[in-house]
């Protein structure tokens, strides 16, 4: 460091800056070498290969701009794969939240019962994401699924869930609504944060059940729905294991390794980016355009987080 | 509620009871929608092969041997003890790299400090998939090293962005004042960090090590990439979808494995519910 000599400053005083660097490094050794290896090489290689040719098996070959412009341009399946992922970071974050917001409302109001509700509530949050995805495609699978079952008995057009191109999204969020633990805990808390005086006042000044959501709770709650909105927003940009068990168990295709199946059962309804990035990397063998790819997942997760980074949605909280 | 513009409002008591009857019974009807796939999952998973085939919701016979059966079915006892090696490795390394890294973050103050957190952010937002190429080719191609899952494990050595995020907001709480005092007496950063810090961090460190946990014993995504070729490193997670393929339309034994693979992540719920509800809260409300 280029220290102007008048202000120099004393040399035990220089060792003990000396020695505080070394200690914060040292602390911080674990991360900076993962961070390096684990994530700053593999994206500058990702950017690298996004202008190569690369099957995996002869060495790469410069292409230009020739990857991006097939990923944006002219790949098929690139169209319906955003559409996808798009419908649902809209549509179930969306009803996510909500649905999230009137549980945690609910678990609030419960006298009776309590702790049974809020662990009935919270359970299906930690079902393994594979595991409950097989469950709800055996429960809503057309042929002997209970769900239709009692939806015929009921006389209630049962629609075809997974297998039917219209509905398996929906079905997806479905299985989402049924893991809303997280969002529940958040919303709990906060809505018991909220001063009990201030709901006092508004009702003494006349206000009704609504008034009181709009101008009592709502506003001291806007910052945990701000966070699960945006929480929300990038794991749903990430969306992949269910969507892709979901396709492949109920197109009933086998799948051993090696199996290749075309994504997005049924008719590409479930396809999203992330498994579009697999399907090209580890089935087509299309490095560069998997990576091409990638970045442009990257581009989009990285303008949601700094987002996310801002003061109102109050992630990294207070400054020590 | 019925309108009141006639008669006089109902007595405060009566409003009470009708609206602790309309709070409880959605309530109810929460319940049935969050607890009935688990229970259907079960009756299924006692049925007999035929009635399982059949649509009926009740089993006509309980029969408890199916899980007995899912155990024998090759490889389910050695995707057991992969997840458990997984997530139990993953976990104890997590927690170890990620605790001095997310002290430093919290405590210290350096130049950078602000940076070196929006950085660890921006790697906890970002999807597996972007990186996945490159490190999958270091794995396969330089170490020869999948079709096991240390490509999953070995970078847990090194911190994990979202233990380390959480572990600093849980450290941001410790007052200062009990660090200098360590260091009045004589302690250094690394003695006051387990002596000191460690200690009263314990809830926040058992938050996160039950997440870790979960996140591995949950992970799709990895064990695909680097586990696939190889049955003999499938988790539990991965290998679930290949037993309904395995087993075609036996719902029975599907159920019974997929009951199975949910079971621990239950149980280590019940045994260790505060810890949970308190990570949950930690990851982002406090402001």
């Amino acid at each position: 460091m280029a220290t102007p000599l008048a202000h120099r400053p004393a040399p035990a005083l220089r060792r003990r800056h000396t020695r505080e660097r070394l200690r914060t490094l040292g602390f911080l050794s674990p991360w900076l070498i993962g961070f390096t290896v684990f994530f700053g090489y593999p994206l500058l290689a990702t950017v690298y290969f996004s202008f190569m040719h690369y099957n995996q098996i002869q060495a790469p070959t410069f292409v230009g701009l020739r990857n991006w412009t097939y990923v944006l341009g002219r790949m098929p399946l690139f169209g319906p794969a955003l559409w996808n992922t798009l419908w649902l970071v809209v549509v179930m974050v969306a009803l996510r939240v909500v649905f999230g917001l009137g549980v945690g409302l609910l678990v609030t109001k419960v006298k009776a019962g309590a702790g049974f509700f809020r662990t009935a509530f919270y359970l299906p949050y930690l079902a393994p994401p594979v595991a409950a995805t097989v469950a709800f495609v055996f429960l809503l699978n057309p042929g002997t699924g209970p769900v239709n079952e009692i939806l015929g008995a009921l006389g209630v057009p049962a629609p075809n869930w997974f297998n039917d191109p219209a509905w398996a999204k929906p079905s997806l969020v479905l299985l989402s609504l049924w893991g809303i633990g997280d969002l529940m805990v958040i919303f709990m808390a906060a809505l018991l944060d909220v001063p009990r005086e201030q709901y006092e006042a508004a009702e003494l000044d006349g206000a009704g059940a609504f008034a009181r959501f709009r101008y009592v709770t709502w506003p001291s709650i806007t910052p945990v729905v701000m966070f699960a909105v945006v929480t929300g927003v990038v794991q749903t940009m990430q969306y992949y294991t269910q969507a892709l068990v979901a396709g492949k168990l109920a197109s009933g295709v086998s799948v051993g390794p090696g199996t290749v199946i075309q994504p997005g059962y049924p008719d590409g309804s479930t396809l999203t980016v992330p498994q579009l990035v697999y399907s090209l990397g580890f089935q087509n063998f299309d490095t560069g355009a998997a990576c091409a790819l990638s970045l442009v997942l990257f581009a989009v997760a990285m303008a949601v987080t700094s987002l996310l980074m801002r003061r109102r949605a109050g992630l990294l909280g207070a400054e020590d | 509620m019925t309108p009141t513009t006639s008669a006089a409002p109902p007595a405060p008591r009566t409003r009470t009871a009708l609206h602790w009857i309309a709070v409880h019974t959605t309530a109810v009807a929460a319940a049935l929608f969050f607890v009935l796939p688990f229970v259907f999952v079960l009756l299924t998973s006692v049925m007999s092969d035929a009635q399982a085939m059949s649509g009926e919701l009740w089993p006509h016979e309980w029969r408890w041997s199916n899980y007995a059966e899912v155990f024998r079915t090759p490889g389910f006892l050695t995707w057991w003890r992969n997840s458990l090696l997984y997530a139990g490795l993953g976990t104890l390394l997590t927690v170890c790299s990620s605790v001095p890294v997310a002290y430093a973050l919290a405590k210290f103050r350096f130049r950078g400090r602000r940076p070196a957190l929006l950085l660890v952010v921006a790697t906890m937002m970002l999807p597996p998939q972007v990186i996945v190429i490159p490190m999958y080719l270091v794995w396969a191609q330089q170490l020869h090293l999948s079709g096991s899952l240390w490509p999953l494990i070995v970078p847990l050595a090194f911190g994990d962005a979202y233990a380390v995020f959480l572990l600093r907001q849980f450290l941001l709480t410790i007052p200062r004042e009990y660090l200098e005092s360590a260091k009045v007496d004589g302690c250094g950063e690394l003695r006051t960090l387990v002596r000191i810090v460690v200690p009263m961090a314990k809830p926040g460190i058992a938050a996160v090590a039950l997440f870790q946990f979960f996140f591995c014993w949950n992970d799709y995504f990895g064990p695909q990439i680097y586990a696939a070729q190889n049955p003999g490193a499938w988790t539990l997670s991965y290998g679930l979808e290949s037993f309904k393929s395995a087993h075609g339309v036996d719902w029975n034994l599907t159920m019974a494995a997929t009951l199975l693979v949910m079971a621990p992540v239950v149980l280590v719920f019940f045994f260790a519910q505060k810890a949970f509800v308190e990570g949950v809260t930690l990851t982002g409300v406090k402001g």
